[in-house]
């Protein structure tokens, strides 16, 4: 039996703030940082919005998807976030509440910065696979936070995806077979109690992305007798558009494999949910047959490898919920005092 | 009174019918209701109550732009304060986001969606529950997606 | 608080020639002593501070309409016979919290979990019934402002009330905005306040007055506490039943009454009232403002008092401070210039909530 996504399901935040805002008030040139991230705007959650909202809804996307799970059956629901808006207090019980998959079901949040909820992809596939249970869902999902002023703030944003992870013939991308690769690396942290993340500037590139990104990439291959040329798509992580078509350049794959699943120019980087945002707007296009490599990563350091094969389930399902390419459209300009205080910048 | 000061057990009592829309239906009549109730007032003791999800599709009934609030909603002012008439005919009284208020108006079709209510102060608890946005005609597919256990 | 009950009870005594020992039972409305100034127990502190420790005193609470359903508690112990002389009070001490927990403990008024949790306050929720009567009826806000101004005018005649200032229409129309289409001059104060009457049997009270005025009916209704049970936004049925029940027990006709007492908490709940307690065919309460008939001097007097807009609102007080009122416009007391001349019969209306309580009085000479 094939193991894989059975539904997806996506959520951005309908609000926007360009470049240029964010330049304008801190007299950085926007140009540079418009060719240097590749970014051109940001999502920006509403003051009623949060990591646990944008995780409901993504999951209920994701559920429309997925016709034929019960919810009896789902025995497993994870979070995945940078941006939990309890320390202590599990936001996937929340979700779980509201998608109505209380009470018989192991819920935990996930933090591995940006590769939580691949991770927990993983745990989900082992858990089902293993016949422990028949459905489980992985949530990512972020109100990603930067300092006022800070590099970040151009591409901190917000988002989120939802994936049923199962086996049976609902299954629309069978997951070929799945890699990490880790190691400890201080490129961006945050520590306990501390409102900003901080991160070590360049040293964030080569021995952190690149380092885990592509080895954990190449170890997949590996593993599985692949190279770029068997993939119709690759999806990595996306804290700009530089850094992936980087890391796909030297993986061997042509831009355009990766374009299609390439979102963070126009939501900007929504950490947890990047990745599975980037392969959602793939499985949006994707037809069957299609294979597709997503390769997400985690500050701190790590990467999570998954290879899938589309099947022709995808067709039918996808039009079950709205597709990426509809929230990225869903948008409305803000400037940055209604920015700051969303963000609850400004203190009363 | 205040709602900032709600103790934690009022708050939880409602979490499920909050999160979820839950509301009651008389087999015997047909009739919905929100908030659930455990007597159909039409069929009395003849009634037989269910909880129902309802859809969350709905049409704004009336609305008002709150100006003046109480603590712990003054951050979001000014708020769009609405009775929302559900698809399945009971109405309920909520929030319109993702709009502008002026864009508002009576009749109106909006749908559900799961937003922060209110937080409590000092690091207390957040509370959720439902909220309604414009419907968006621009995606066709207006499936419920709604579940019920 | 105290000092406002026993201010209210010691002038009632006062005027109605008994003396304290007479009392036989005091019925006191509140709405939330608990939550405004941290008491409860309020009849009983009443009762102590008037000195009358040994007399049974009961607080009575129906949110605004506490007055009300307390001048009824006290109608009905005397009807029953059980009592001769009983006082109906109320009071309320409302300033000394600030304007946002005002705004917190009122919203205690409304369904709690299904209203007020979802950031709806009380000015909203009679915004929402002003809006769908915009909406049905085609209200305009020039209507709404002709209410405000027409109680600040007798506001300002009435030497006991919160505001006494007159207003514009032009003034009330660019007020700033509470709750869209409600303006602050459509919405009446926060007020600290007392009132009291004595009730007794029509010859007892002979004893002690020459004119007695008599309660013809007191009716109490309820209706759904949220306003998502009502099916019409544009009505409050519990003033309806009420209104229904109390001219059939008087007997009396609309066209009959001289002087009303609504409850106007906003502009748009007098509108909504004088309809529904039946003067005038819904949507066309209108008409009567266009036509400057809710004066003194007009067809249909309307809070002579400056009603709770201009009068004050004292919640727990409201309904009390009502039947004072239209005693003494039945007595011919009224100052100079509010006085409805020949007055014989009066009418009280007093609205709990968004009108899951309403109480109807009529009073005659």
């Amino acid at each position: 039996m094939a193991f894989g996504i059975v539904g997806y399901g996506v959520y951005i935040p309908r609000w926007r703030i360009k470049i240029e805002e964010i330049a304008k008030v801190w007299g950085h040139d926007p140009d540079s940082y418009k060719k240097g991230l590749g970014v051109e705007e940001k999502a920006v959650p509403s003051m009623d919005e949060d990591a646990t909202t944008i995780a409901v809804e993504s999951a209920r996307n994701a559920l429309k998807r997925s016709k034929e799970v019960k919810p009896g059956e789902v025995g497993a629901i994870y979070v995945g976030s940078e941006s939990h808006p309890y320390a202590v207090k599990p936001t996937a019980a929340t979700v779980a509440e509201a998608i109505g998959l209380t009470p018989n079901i192991t819920a935990a949040d996930t933090e591995f910065a940006c590769k939580a909820a691949t991770a927990a992809m993983q745990a989900c596939l082992g858990l089902t696979k293993g016949g422990y249970m028949k459905y489980g869902i992985s949530i990512g999902a972020d109100t990603a936070q930067s300092a006022p002023g800070d590099a970040l703030e151009y591409t901190a944003a917000a988002g989120g995806a939802a994936y049923v992870i199962g086996g049976g013939e609902g299954v629309i991308a069978e997951v070929e077979g799945t890699h990490s690769y880790t190691q400890d690396v201080p490129d961006f942290w945050r520590r306990d109690g501390a409102q900003y993340p901080k991160h070590a500037g360049r040293f964030t590139g080569e021995p952190a992305y690149f380092e885990h990104v592509i080895n954990c990439s190449r170890a997949l291959f590996e593993k599985l007798g692949t190279s770029a040329k068997d993939y119709d798509y690759a999806v990595f992580h996306q804290p700009n558009a530089k850094f992936p078509l980087r890391a796909a350049k030297a993986l061997g794959f042509d831009e355009e494999k990766v374009l299609p699943g390439l979102i963070v120019s126009k939501v900007g980087n929504t950490y947890s949910g990047s990745s599975l945002l980037g392969l959602a707007a793939v499985l949006d296009v994707a037809r069957e047959g299609d294979r597709i490599l997503m390769t997400s990563y985690g500050s701190g350091a790590g990467s999570d490898s998954f290879s899938f094969r589309v099947t022709g389930s995808v067709e039918q399902k996808r039009r079950l919920s709205p597709p990426v390419s509809y929230y990225v459209e869903r948008r409305e300009y803000i400037d940055y005092s209604t920015y700051a205080r969303y963000q609850r910048l400004l203190k009363g | 009174m205040a709602v900032s000061s709600a103790g934690i057990p009022q708050h939880w009592r409602t979490i499920k019918e909050r999160y979820r829309l839950l509301g009651a239906h008389c087999e015997r009549c047909g009739s919905n209701y929100f908030p659930p109730r455990n007597v159909c007032p039409r069929c009395r003791r003849r009634g037989k109550m269910a909880q129902v999800e309802f859809s969350g599709k709905g049409k704004v009934y009336s609305y008002t732009v709150v100006n003046a609030s109480s603590k712990a909603f003054e951050q979001y002012m000014p708020y769009v304060v609405a009775l929302v008439e559900l698809d399945e005919g009971p109405r309920v009284l909520s929030q319109i986001v993702d709009c502008k208020p002026e864009e508002v108006k009576i009749g109106m079709e909006v749908e559900a969606c799961f937003r922060k209510i209110f937080e409590q102060e000092d690091g207390g608890i957040i509370s959720y529950g439902f909220k309604f946005r414009p419907s968006d005609g621009s995606w066709a597919c207006r499936e419920t997606g709604q579940r019920s256990s | 608080m105290k000092d406002l009950a026993w201010e209210a009870g010691v002038k009632a005594v006062e005027e109605a020639g008994i003396s304290g020992k007479d009392i036989e039972c005091i019925v006191f409305g509140n709405m939330s002593g608990g939550l405004f100034v941290g008491q409860e127990h309020v009849a009983a502190l009443v009762a102590d501070f008037l000195g009358l420790n040994s007399v049974p005193a009961t607080r009575v609470e129906a949110a605004c309409a506490s007055g009300g359903a307390a001048f009824l508690q006290a109608y009905m112990a005397v009807a029953s016979g059980m009592y001769d002389i009983v006082v109906a009070g109320g009071v309320e001490k409302m300033t000394d919290v600030g304007a946002g927990q005002a705004t917190s403990i009122l919203s205690g008024a409304m369904d709690y979990e299904w209203e007020a949790y979802f950031g709806a306050t009380f000015p909203s929720v009679y915004a929402l019934m002003a809006r769908r009567y915009m909406h049905e009826h085609g209200l305009k806000p020039e209507t709404l402002a002709k209410v405000a101004v027409k109680n600040h005018y007798h506001g300002s005649l009435n030497p006991l009330a919160h505001f006494r200032n007159r207003i514009t229409e032009d003034e009330a129309l660019s007020s700033p905005i509470v709750a869209d289409p409600l303006r602050r001059y459509d919405c009446c104060p926060v007020s600290d306040g007392a009132a009291c009457a004595i009730l007794a049997p029509l010859e007892v009270a002979r004893k002690y007055t020459d004119a007695p005025i008599r309660v013809r009916a007191v009716a109490q209704a309820s209706d759904t506490l949220s306003l998502l049970g009502r099916g019409d936004l544009c009505t409050l049925r519990a003033t309806v039943k009420a209104a229904g029940r109390a001219f059939e027990e008087a007997n009396l006709g609309r066209e009959e009454v001289d002087v009303v007492e609504v409850h106007d908490c906003f502009t748009i709940a007098e509108l909504l009232a004088l309809e529904d307690l039946g003067f005038c065919k819904k949507g066309e309460a209108w008409k009567l403002y266009d036509e400057g008939q809710t004066y003194v001097g007009g067809k249909l007097p309307v809070n002579t008092d400056g009603g709770l807009k201009a009068g004050g609102h004292a919640v727990g007080a409201t309904g009390i401070k009502q039947v004072v009122e239209v005693v003494r416009q039945l007595r011919g007391e009224a100052e100079n210039g509010r006085q409805v001349d020949g007055a014989e019969v009066g009418l009280t209306h007093n609205v709990g909530g968004t009108g899951a309580t309403a109480v109807v009085a009529i009073l005659s000479r």
